[in-house]
This record gives structure tokens, C-alpha cells and sequence, in this order.
């Protein structure tokens, strides 16, 4: 068995709605040098070994990101 | 005429939308999720809701059921098709409509009503002129309309743009796009409920006319 790690982000240029007002609420409780904070999902898979790295790409395509809006990027672990 | 209102697991708006399309004098009935035939429907509905939990993200796994790959087939023979807040986040998912809904800006649920300005689009489900303003609730988390520049471009110049939020987008949605259709006219996805205001019992029946325009059509071409 093979495990790999899907990050998935907001594109750049999208706005990240639960990230900005999570940067805000940090702000208010005192962390003010935040000046970023991106929130997305982390994904891990445990596939059988024929399955590459290229195949969890496809799976992202289709169903676990959305290209529109999402970036992803895979490690395996 | 007959509709079929598509019922997902977790949806919770159709037998609001049954409920609706009956009052106005239509046939109205279910289709399971699990179906792959349209027969017999002259036009889908898409209702509200929360399908399959809106895990992953909203609409992202209901679009892989039997009965989207019906409609993305008979859409695009011309099958009238309107998605409804929920219905609209499948139809981006299903890329039969471009851009996609994310959170709102607030991070917050939106329920109230909220004044729309039906825009000169080609959508063929709408029965109000170009300019009138209307009064339609809305109720959503993730309402909030997102897609590129060349994608924003190509709405306005085909006239794809068919309801905005007339006091400004209280989700953020880009240039206040509460509602847009395909190329074609026939594809109909908007975040505002027209089916909750089809009876006047209701407070309001300003949405009746959201249905209304695809039934003068489809009557006309009989």
C-alpha cells in the first residue's frame, strides 16, 4: 500500500473567505502581524501500489479539487 | 407541461418546488437521483438544499449521480433546466454553467430577502422584462459567485447575466451575479429562492414569473 497527501487551496486570485476573517479574528485577539492566512483541505489516501502518482492527479481533477477555484498539490508519504 | 424536480439525499427544497409548480397549474413530480431517464418531463428543476451533506463542497458529488449525466445529455439538446441555490451549485460543479460558489464573503448564513434586478439576458425561464426588480428570498452558506475575467467577459457579451442583487451582493458574489444561464438560454442557475414566493399565502408571489417564462415558451412551440 501506497499513502499519499492532498493539499488543497484556493487558487490564487480567489478569495478565501474562512481564511481572511480567521486572519481577523487573530488580529483582534492580539496577533496583528499576521498579513496572510490561507485555509484549505488536506486529503490522505491509502491506494494500492499500482496506483501512481498521476492517478491521484486525475482523482483531483475530477472529484477532489475543483479546478475553478482550487489548486492541489500531492506528496506521497 | 410537466416538471420533474430531481431529489438528492440531503436536498430539502423539493416538495417546496412540487408545492410551487402545482399552485401555478403545472404537472410536477419527483426523480430520483438514482434514475438515468428524463421521459415525459418537459423541463428539470435542480431544488435547494444540502446534497449528499455538501461534503467535499457543495453539489461536488451529487453531480456524478445517474440523473446528472441525463441532464447534462438532454440540456444540451435543449432541455430547460433550472438549478436553485443548492441546483445551482451542482450545475457549476457539473460545468454546465461556468464559475463556482464558495463561501459567502462573511463566512456567514444569509437568510432573508433581498431585492434582484432581472438584467436583458437570453435566459428562457424568466417572464419579466429587463430592469424590473423584484423581492426574493435567499438562503445559503456558500452563494458567493466566483470565475475569471475571460469567464465575466464572455457572460455579459452573450447576455448570460440574468438576475443581479440590486443593493449590492450581501454574499460578495463577483459584479452581484445572483443568477446566470448557458449560451443557449435554456440552463438556469441562481442562489435566490423564486419557488418560496409562488403564492401569495406565502407573503409574495414575485417569484412565479421565474417559472412561468419556460412554460409560455414551451407552450408556444406546440
Amino acid at each position: 500500500m501506497k499513502r499519499f497527501a492532498v493539499y488543497v487551496t484556493s487558487k490564487e486570485g480567489i478569495f478565501d473567505p474562512a481564511g481572511e476573517n480567521s486572519r481577523k479574528a487573530l488580529k483582534s485577539l492580539g496577533f496583528s502581524g499576521v498579513t496572510d492566512l490561507a485555509i484549505g483541505k488536506y486529503i490522505e489516501l491509502e491506494v494500492e501500489d499500482s496506483n501512481t502518482e498521476e492517478e491521484v492527479a486525475k482523482m483531483c481533477e475530477k472529484l477532489l479539487a475543483n479546478p475553478v477555484i482550487e489548486d492541489y498539490k500531492i506528496k506521497e508519504l | 407541461m410537466k416538471f420533474g424536480v430531481v431529489r438528492f439525499p440531503g436536498a430539502n427544497c423539493e416538495q417546496d418546488a412540487v408545492h410551487a409548480l402545482r399552485h401555478l397549474g403545472f404537472e410536477a413530480d419527483y426523480i430520483w437521483h438514482q434514475d438515468s431517464s428524463l421521459k415525459g418531463y418537459n423541463a428539470v428543476v435542480l431544488p435547494g438544499g444540502f446534497s449528499y451533506g455538501d461534503y467535499l463542497r457543495c453539489g461536488a458529488i451529487a453531480r456524478f449521480s445517474p440523473v446528472m449525466s441525463a441532464i447534462a445529455k438532454e440540456s444540451g439538446a435543449g432541455l430547460p433546466v433550472i438549478g436553485i441555490c443548492n441546483g445551482f451549485q451542482v450545475l457549476t460543479e457539473a460545468h454546465l454553467l461556468p464559475g463556482a460558489l464558495i463561501k459567502n464573503k462573511e463566512t456567514k448564513f444569509i437568510c432573508r430577502s433581498v431585492k434582484l434586478r432581472v438584467e436583458e439576458s437570453v435566459c428562457q425561464w424568466i417572464d419579466y422584462p429587463a430592469g424590473t426588480e423584484v423581492d426574493i428570498p435567499i438562503a445559503h452558506g456558500e452563494g458567493n459567485y466566483v470565475c475569471d475575467d475571460k469567464t465575466l467577459a464572455e457572460l455579459k457579451a452573450n447576455k448570460q447575466i440574468v438576475v443581479r442583487y440590486a443593493e449590492g451582493a450581501p454574499n460578495g458574489s463577483l459584479d452581484d451575479i445572483a443568477g446566470i444561464c448557458n449560451k443557449a438560454g435554456n440552463v438556469f442557475g441562481l442562489m435566490p429562492h423564486p419557488e418560496r414566493v409562488t403564492d401569495k399565502v406565502s407573503g409574495s408571489d414575485q417569484g412565479a414569473a421565474f417559472f412561468l417564462g419556460i412554460a409560455k415558451l414551451l407552450e408556444s412551440r406546440k
